[in-house]
Formats: structure tokens, sequence, C-alpha cells
């Protein structure tokens, strides 16, 4: 239990320092390169190395790259939905997940996982 | 369009939209921490890049820029719709970044662990802006090619941009 409130607090607190940093910044379309920045990854990625050690976030940090690329497919359809289609923001980037989830798990069948 | 930072900024920001992305970040990693207890480290790791936040702050940014207008007496819909594609598309050039991140994560962590963090983090940031700025720059370039003629006719098509 307390493993998760840390990583809770220590995902929580990340997440929201690069989203101020974002809202500070402009241009827009400079300050999104924080929507993908690797908030979640530095706080699981640092209990990973101290709970189970370098090779296991070494592993983990591995399929993050499936992760990313299908966060990019991710963002590029969002930006579709939104100027294409004319959806609000709540609906498109909540429809895109589908593509998220496909992207990262079509990787992960095709490539695998680390060795 | 030079870079600003800006701390007025901030204001247009409510106190609970902060405690929304907490929240978000928060259960985000969670998350991944128990995908990769319960289906093991290849599919937590997947969910290091999940766009969990995401959702809340392109909501944020578009609600931002409708207020601005509405208090002008406009219809921000448009607008608002607009600024939250542009947070999408420095997303999109940020994932690149992020495949960075853990590319160089990957091969640097079983030397140095804290090495591994610095590194990984200079690649993001670097690969991040460099994407963003070369994005930038080509767009300035296929405008003024397209503005002085000099692009062959079917590209000259604006269907084809879209």
């Amino acid at each position: 239990m307390t493993e998760y409130v840390v990583r809770f607090i220590a995902g929580g607190v990340i997440v929201s320092a690069f989203a101020i940093l974002g809202d500070m910044l402009r241009p827009k379309s400079f300050a999104g390169l924080l929507g993908a920045a690797p908030s979640v990854a530095l706080a699981t990625l640092g209990i990973a190395v101290v709970q189970h050690g370098p090779h296991y976030a070494a592993a983990e940090s591995w399929t993050m790259i499936y992760g990313a690329i299908a966060l990019g497919c991710y963002s590029v359809v969002v930006c579709h939905l939104l100027i294409r289609y004319r959806l609000t923001a709540l609906p498109a980037t909540i429809l895109a997940l589908a593509v998220w989830l496909a992207v990262a798990f079509g990787l992960l069948a095709g490539f695998g996982g680390a060795a | 369009m030079p870079i600003e930072l800006s701390l007025s900024a901030l204001k247009q920001t409510q106190w609970y939209e902060y405690g929304v992305r907490f929240l978000l970040g928060g259960l985000a990693t969670v998350l991944a921490g128990i995908l990769g207890a319960r289906f093991g480290v290849s599919v937590g790791g997947l969910f290091l890049a999940l766009p969990a936040i995401f959702c809340a702050s392109t909501t944020l940014v578009e609600s931002h820029q409708r207020r601005t207008k509405e208090k002008a007496g406009l219809s921000g819909r448009r607008r608002g719709r607009e600024a939250a594609a542009l947070d999408a598309a420095g997303a999109a050039w940020g994932s690149i970044g992020l495949v960075a991140f853990a590319t160089v994560f990957h091969l640097t962590v079983a030397a140095s662990v804290a090495g591994a963090f610095v590194a990984a983090l200079t690649a993001w940031a670097v690969v991040a802006v460099s994407a963003w700025w070369l994005s930038r720059k080509l767009r300035i370039v296929s405008h003024h090619a397209r503005r002085s003629g000099h692009w062959p006719p079917s590209a000259k098509n604006p269907r084809l941009f879209r």
C-alpha cells in the first residue's frame, strides 16, 4: 500500500510540475511538447530502479518506446478530430485513446518486449 | 515567434484544475505500477507513455481560449478548438523526444542510474525542441514556396495539405 501512495504522490507532483511549466510557455505548439513529457515515466522508472534494479527498469523503458510511438499517433489523431471533424477537446482525446491502445499493443505483439 | 515564459498565464488556471492534473498524474503512475505487477514488465512499460493527463490539459487549453474570446464578446469555440489542436500538434513532436528518452534510458541505465536519468532527460529536451523547431522551419519554407509559386502544380492544390 505504501508503494502505491508513494507512486501516487510522486506521479502527481511530477505531472503537475510539467503541466505548470506548459501553462507558462508560449507559443501553444511549443507548450504542447510538455504534453509528451516523461512525467509518469520519471516517477515509475525511479521506483522500478529502487525496487527491482536497473535491468527491470531497462526492460520497462524498452516497451515505453512503443508507448511513445503510440502517443505520437494519438496526438495526430486528436489534431485531426479537432480540426477536420470539429469535435471538442474532451471527446476527441477520449476517442483517440482507442488509437493509442491499438498502436501500443500492436507494436508489442509485433516486436515483443525486451529480452 | 519567440518562445516566452509568462507567469501571468498561471492566473488563468483555477486551483481545482491543478488538483485534477495532480489526481490524474498520480492515478496514471499507480495504474502503470499495477499493470506492470499484474501483466508483466512489458505491458507496464507501455503505460509509461499513456496520454493520461492529455485529456485534462487539452480540455483546459480549449476552455481558457474560449473564455478569453467570450470575455471579448466573441464566440470562442473555433479558437478554443484550434488552440487545443496546436497543443496536440506540439505533443506529437514531443512524442519523438519521448522515444529518445526511452531509448537513451534503456541503453544507459545498466551503466549508471543517475547518469541514465540525466542523459535521457537531456535527450528528450534536445530531440523534442529540435523536432518542434524543424517543423516550424518546414512550415515557413512551404508557406513561402506556395506564395511565390515555386511548387509543382499538383502541390498548389490546398486540398492535398489539409
